[in-house]
């Protein structure tokens, strides 16, 4: 493998870009000051029609003024999941400095989005409208707005971008997968690809819907509803936003003079049935072992793990026992943490948001604390409470999705990265 | 990148008027139509009230009530068509080193008759926007969450290889099995299960549709509504149904000794940044992912034989790809045939690429190209052979399918193979 990377023909997928829109905010920078901080975004469930569900607590995406970003033509034909998803793309795309000029061609931008939840505040609107008024009532834009390729599609739209398009619709692993599905179409010949995911699962139809979730939490205490890897577990929170990376093939992205943040260098992705969680240690590890495979990583190379940390006994010992078995003794020295304790999981979006902290952890050399968690039950080394300087040159990410999915993706910062964002962000 | 060659070891296919491939073929080769009033609701008061539906018995097709309660129709679709592949490729799950086979499926609006259904309960008939939850039907979740489908499916035969549901709108199909071909010529699994599934006969699917005036308003005429490439074309008519290929690293494939169909030439997706519903009236994206595809299967447009269209009946998509194929074809595209099976079994949305691609490979196994139904007026601006009304045999090496979806999709599938199942490609 090591002379794959040294061909002259091999493409490799670096991240350029970062765009987040999470309820830590928008933008990377305040994403990141709140995370470094260890500061919990989560609340009380505050949105029209939500106040009287057994769910009370989720991470919301607030002060986020659409309007402000986002050309009136886009707004009303889109869902809020695609107003997130088109500000997230533009945020990334102005991080890594690319305009139009630096396409080659529209055919060289690609577009792949993770969607797990969909258009659901705008499709609640109009099944509204069709059984409240009848079919007469069904507005044009129902078609393209509740579908899970709409925040895609609407991405290659508004910036010509021709390339391969993708949506995986995949539970929270499909976030990775996505990533992965960027990082190979950028392998097979596209110089960049666009990728990422949002959801706004938090409609009153939409969080009905998730209810049946045995996993989810219904705590009403905003400290104490997502406290994963700890005896007091019972359950996430959800949430809503996303991020989008910017990908671009590694040589192509530096002859722009674009900064090469960190490369997509290993995934693997196992499936071992929808809430078996005990299974998922044996498809966690598998997963792990291929994306450190793939990426040529021993394990006592990884620096640091963003845990899938779903906050459910029987999966989070299972996490910590898959680490174990992938990672050997190394398992109980590598720092771990779980950010997403303080915004939520937003379903296909929390590994992206994951891997968007990554690079930000990477390049500041600091693991970001998991918010509201103490005490820890596993024997993990699980940063807790302030954020622990280390050097970090190789991140590991989790995730596990509520239908079966395991997926692992290792990020590596690339040698010649600058650290100069640590001192200006910190 | 190395690539290993990936082999159709099996089909199964759910489609209006033909639930089996051998229904399903006859079907096609006869040139008879599926579609026909609305029969799972009542569709008084929309502007299209046609569909070509599927007269289906989960029981009939082995699935018990249990797996009826938890799984919304399409994934039922689903798991049948499975089913029937995985019997037909002689495939024995419990045999294959489970990590190494893997579930692809598409689907392009996943559990929305489901949603939809227990939407009325919260709603109470949409008089309320604070819904309540205390309605909900128990499998609501597995509904709202559209990997559900390729779970389902994996579940089916207990596979744990890479699982994705992907959802590229009506496009799907055609993504689910290219997505699964890079999966198993990219080495990362040995054999995936690859198709796409949906049931969108319901009313907000038809009322969206309607609003844009997408679907055909022939109400009077169900049997003649699908008229793709012909004059009198007014929209398309909604499906539902499922299809599944058993894809199949070659070498796999004959280590077990299984007889293979064909292989997976190529596969290439592009956007056309263009409109979400809209297409140009060039085809430039799509001819470029037709060039893409016959490009990874070291072929030019002169090799292909036989082209499946995605042929909905819209005028803008009928002139739309007709102009991509001449593009791609040059003046071969002239002596091609081209044909729509939408005029037969209508316009599944995520699951018809799949259905497609299935008809594709028993054109090749049985050297028939399947008609299109209904065309008997052409329109001057698609002057391509549409194979009208009456299947044609045809000497079928190379043939091409081809898929155009809301977002701007465009995507082509190569299948190449000598056409006769036990043939060695």
């Amino acid at each position: 493998m090591r002379e794959r990377r040294r061909d002259p023909r091999h493409r490799g997928a670096a991240v350029t870009g970062l765009g987040v829109v999470s309820p830590h905010g928008v933008g990377a920078e305040p994403f990141w000051k709140m995370t470094a901080d260890g500061t919990s975004s989560l609340t009380r469930l505050g949105r029209d029609g939500c106040e009287n569900y057994p769910l009370k607590v989720a991470g919301e995406v607030r002060g986020f003024d659409p309007a402000a970003l986002i050309e009136e033509t886009y707004l009303v034909q889109t869902d809020r999941f695609t107003h997130f998803a088109l500000t997230a793309a533009q945020l990334a795309l102005d991080d890594a400095r690319w305009g139009p000029a630096d396409a080659a061609s529209p055919y060289s931008v690609g577009v792949v989005t993770a969607a797990g939840s969909g258009g659901g505040e705008f499709g609640q609107r109009e099944l509204q409208n069709l059984w409240g008024q009848g079919p007469r009532h069904v507005g044009p834009y129902q078609s393209i707005a509740w579908f899970y390729a709409a925040s895609t599609g609407q991405i290659s739209i508004r910036n010509d971008f021709k390339g391969p398009c993708g949506v995986v619709a995949g539970d929270e692993a499909g976030g990775l997968d996505a990533l992965a599905h960027a990082a190979r179409t950028v392998r097979r010949g596209t110089d960049t690809v666009v990728v990422g995911a949002t959801e706004a699962p938090l409609a009153p139809y939409s969080i009905v819907c998730q209810l049946g979730y045995p996993e989810l939490s219904r705590s009403g205490d905003p400290g104490g509803a997502y406290r994963p890897f700890t005896s007091a577990a019972c359950g996430f929170a959800p949430a809503e936003g996303g991020a989008v990376l910017l990908l671009e093939e590694e040589r192509t992205a530096r002859e722009r003079g674009a900064e090469v943040r960190a490369t997509v260098a290993g995934h693997g992705a196992t499936f071992t049935g929808a809430s078996r969680w005990a299974e998922s240690r044996a498809g966690l590890a598998r997963a792990i072992t291929t994306a450190l495979a793939e990426a040529d990583c021993r394990p006592e190379e990884v620096d640091v793990v963003f845990a899938d940390a779903l906050g459910v006994p029987e999966a989070d010992r299972a996490e910590a026992l898959a680490l174990a078995d992938a990672l050997g003794p190394h398992a109980r020295r590598v720092p771990v943490t779980a950010p997403k304790t303080g915004t939520g999981r937003a379903y296909c979006a929390a590994p992206v948001l994951d891997a968007a902290t990554a690079v930000l952890a990477m390049e500041h050399g600091l693991v970001p604390p998991t918010p509201n968690v103490l005490d820890i039950c596993h024997d993990l080394a699980l940063v807790t409470g302030r954020a622990h300087p280390a050097e970090l040159r190789t991140a590991l990410i989790l995730s596990r999705g509520l239908m079966g999915l395991n997926s692992a993706l290792v990020l590596r910062r690339s040698a010649a990265s600058s650290s100069h964002r640590r001192s200006t962000l910190v | 990148m190395t690539r290993r060659r990936v082999a159709v070891s099996g089909i199964g296919v759910v489609a209006p008027g033909g639930i089996g491939a051998g229904q399903f073929w006859d079907l096609l080769s006869q040139g008879r139509t599926a579609t026909r009033r609305i029969s799972l609701f009542d569709p008084e008061g929309l502007r299209s009230q046609i569909a070509a539906e599927c007269d289906f018995d989960p029981a009939a097709h082995g699935l018990d009530a249990g797996t009826v309660e938890q799984c919304d129709r399409y994934i039922q679709f689903a798991r049948v068509a499975a089913a029937e592949a995985v019997r037909d490729a002689g495939l024995d799950p419990a045999r294959e080193d489970p990590w190494r086979v893997g579930a692809t499926l598409g689907t392009a609006v996943g559990g929305t008759t489901r949603l939809e259904h227990d939407y009325v309960l919260v709603s109470e008939r949409g008089s309320r926007w604070d819904v309540d939850d205390r309605r909900a039907g128990p499998a609501l979740h597995r509904a709202f969450a559209p990997s559900t489908l390729a779970s389902s499916v994996a579940e089916q035969f207990g596979v744990h290889g890479p699982v994705q549901t992907v959802s590229t709108g009506c496009t799907s199909g055609l993504d689910a099995v290219g997505y699964a071909y890079h999966t198993v010529a990219e080495g990362r699994a040995d054999v995936c299960v690859a198709g796409a599934a949906d049931s969108p006969i319901s009313p907000i699917t038809m009322a969206c549709f309607d609003a844009i005036k997408a679907t055909s308003p022939n109400n009077d005429d169900p049997a003649h509504a699908s008229r793709p490439f012909d004059a009198d074309r007014n929209g398309f008519v909604m499906g539902e149904g499922a299809a599944v290929l058993v894809l199949e690293d070659l070498e796999h494939a004959r280590a077990r000794g299984a007889e293979v169909y064909c292989e997976i030439g190529g596969y290439a997706t592009f956007g056309n940044a263009h409109h979400m519903t809209g297409l140009t009236k060039e085809g430039l994206e799509m001819a470029r992912a037709i060039d893409a595809a016959l490009d990874q299967a070291r072929l030019d447009g002169t090799a292909v034989d036989y082209v499946n269209a995605h042929g909905s009946g819209t005028l803008q998509n009928d002139r739309h790809e007709t102009a991509a194929v001449k593009r791609s074809l040059g003046a071969h595209a002239y002596a091609t045939p081209m044909s729509s099976i939408k005029s037969m079994v209508g316009h599944s949305l995520g699951a018809i690429g799949a259905i497609e691609l299935v008809a594709c490979v028993l054109a090749l196994k049985h050297q028939v190209v399947p008609p299109t139904a209904n065309y008997t007026t052409p329109d001057p601006e698609c002057d391509l052979d549409y194979v009208p009304r009456t299947a044609r045999e045809r000497t079928l090496r190379t043939v091409l399918s081809v898929g155009s979806g809301f977002g701007g999709f465009q995507s082509a599938v190569v299948l190449t193979g000598t056409g006769t199942r036990g043939g060695r490609p």
